[in-house]
């Protein structure tokens, strides 16, 4: 077994075993934060494959940003447990009866010998860069799927944001722009007096 | 000297790449620590310069032991867990603060060799480690379970979210530039005959100032520490934190800001690069160019009063990533020119 080999199944076990603890943990922030290890160990198996690109765009998006905003709903929420776990046992043997057959499919796939030849990652040299050939082929090949992607999504940013939005009428609230262009000579009058003369004359 | 290296190497066989490596790890920590702790004197001193003040001077000549005092001090503290804290998640928090404001700095190049790993998607790992540094603030004020820290991490982690869009995006105008997300080949772009008139700060000086401000803000630096806000939620989300965790937390904050301006350094400001074409390039000018990056974030401080959290939220959303994204649309149709000299 190389050293290639044991940083696969090290990074193999903690996935395993962090993706066992999203369901099994009691405290759903436990739960949410098992999900983050297992995201990392999984850029860890992509980078092992030389997907560079893939594994810090997991790291950036899912654990940088995703994670750190479900971790803030999780955080917040009152989240009954028990509410939470009723039914595990009735719903249980559906459950490992799909994870089951997810595992026979996986193992079906990628344990023939025609997918052993095509799935050897492909060594590439020392200045190869993942990034560029990534981005080569997302915008001249696939540009109009990837176009359409990004457009779906911002569509999904501006109805979630719609959704959210609500006009209220008699609320009193910061007019930002006026705030900034308010001049000194608007607020304040600076008057010009002569001084009085002191009664006793001195 | 280079026999007598390949020598211990052949001695040591399989092991020696762990060792040289952790070697070359301990080489940049060790210092670093040591900057983290002449950067406090620093700000003490140069803010109370700026408020006509000595500053520290009883430790040491200067003051020049005051940081080692400041550490002992915090070393023997005792580190209380609140009773109704969340034990294992208070203690990993401090350590998930330092761990990525630590692992950044193996991309990092101090001159044209000097780098412990030179990684093609360099700008990626940056800003993926960066965004990891959240995780600390969130589980701290969490796991503190204390109204006050768990207001300071909230307030934090989406201020920290939200710069970090603008940020990235300021990355994305310098990847344009460079043509590479290597950070050794981002500095090496910006080598010419014009010496400092070769640096990116020119064509993109509306992404130097948005990234610079974004750095403090990620930092939680004054005038953007709302996170800390001593005035109103007492110290935010390490309120709750003595002894050497509180410290580690103070040397992440530190180590970040040290690491924001190297990063400014190298993007903006040409690295290792001199700015006259006369006089050569050396790891000096990079020294150089942090130190007075660091100073700014010390002027800041001691100038600008603390931001109101939705005139901070504002400022993010509403002006810097507007202004990012015009700009990367910008310098993309700039660059199809014949007017781009960089």
């Amino acid at each position: 077994m190389s050293f290639f080999d044991v940083v696969f199944y090290l990074f193999a076990a903690i996935t395993l075993l962090a993706a066992t603890g999203v369901i099994v943990a009691r405290n759903p922030v436990h739960a949410a934060l098992f999900l983050v290890l297992a995201f990392c160990s999984a850029a860890g198996i992509w980078m092992l494959l030389e997907a560079e690109f893939l594994a810090i765009a997991l790291v950036l998006v899912y654990v940088g940003a995703v994670m750190v905003l479900f971790l803030f709903v999780v955080m917040m929420l009152d989240i009954n447990l028990v509410k939470l776990k009723e039914g595990f046992w009735r719903w249980f043997p559906f459950g490992a009866l799909i994870a089951g057959l997810m595992v026979f499919e996986m193992v079906w796939v990628l344990g023939s010998r025609q997918t052993a030849e095509v799935s050897k990652a492909v060594v590439h040299a020392a200045n190869y860069s993942n990034t560029k050939e990534l981005g080569r082929l997302l915008y001249t090949q696939y540009v109009y799927p990837f176009e359409l992607a990004a457009v779906i999504l911002l569509v999904a940013m501006v109805a979630a944001i719609a959704l959210t939005l609500r006009r209220r009428t008699g609320v009193k609230t910061q007019q930002v722009s006026e705030q900034v262009k308010v001049r000194k000579a608007d607020r304040l009058r600076i008057v010009s007096m002569p001084s009085e003369p002191r009664a006793d004359g001195k | 000297m280079m026999e007598w290296l390949e020598s211990i190497q052949k001695m040591l066989g399989f092991a020696w790449l762990p060792i040289w490596t952790l070697l070359k790890i301990v080489a940049i920590v060790l210092p670093l620590m040591g900057a983290v702790a002449y950067l406090t004197l620093a700000e003490r001193k140069v803010i109370g310069w700026m408020q006509i003040r000595i500053g520290p001077n009883r430790v040491g000549y200067f003051g020049l032991l005051q940081p080692l005092a400041d550490g002992l001090k915090l070393l023997m503290k005792e580190i209380i867990v609140p009773s109704g804290a969340n034990k294992l998640l208070f203690i990993i928090a401090p350590i998930l603060t330092l761990m990525p404001a630590l692992a950044v700095w193996a991309v990092v190049p101090f001159n044209a060799k000097l780098v412990v790993a030179n990684v093609n998607a360099g700008l990626l790992y940056v800003l993926a480690m960066a965004s990891l540094g959240v995780y600390g603030v969130i589980i701290a004020g969490w796991a503190s379970n204390s109204k006050y820290a768990f207001l300071g991490s909230l307030r934090s982690a989406a201020q920290i979210v939200s710069y970090e869009i603008a940020m990235g995006f300021a990355l994305v105008t310098v990847l344009m530039a460079a043509q590479s997300l290597n950070l050794g080949d981002i500095v090496r772009g910006q080598q010419g005959a014009h010496g400092l008139l070769n640096w990116y700060f020119i064509p993109l000086f509306p992404m130097f100032v948005v990234y610079f401000i974004s750095g403090v803000a990620e930092t939680n630096r004054a005038p953007f520490d709302v996170a800390e806000g001593e005035s109103e939620i007492v110290a935010g989300f390490h309120v709750e934190y003595s002894g050497m965790a509180f410290a580690l937390f103070f040397l992440g904050e530190y180590a970040n800001m040290i690491l924001v301006s190297f990063l400014t350094s190298i993007m903006f400001l040409g690295g290792w690069l001199s700015p006259v074409p006369f006089l050569p390039d050396s790891i000096l000018w990079m020294f150089i160019k942090v130190a007075f990056v660091l100073f700014l974030f010390l002027w800041f401080r001691a100038t600008f009063p603390r931001y109101r959290y939705d005139q901070l939220m504002r400022l993010g959303w509403k002006v810097f990533i507007p202004i990012s994204l015009i700009w990367v649309v910008v310098v993309g149709a700039w660059m199809q020119t014949s007017y781009w000299l960089w």
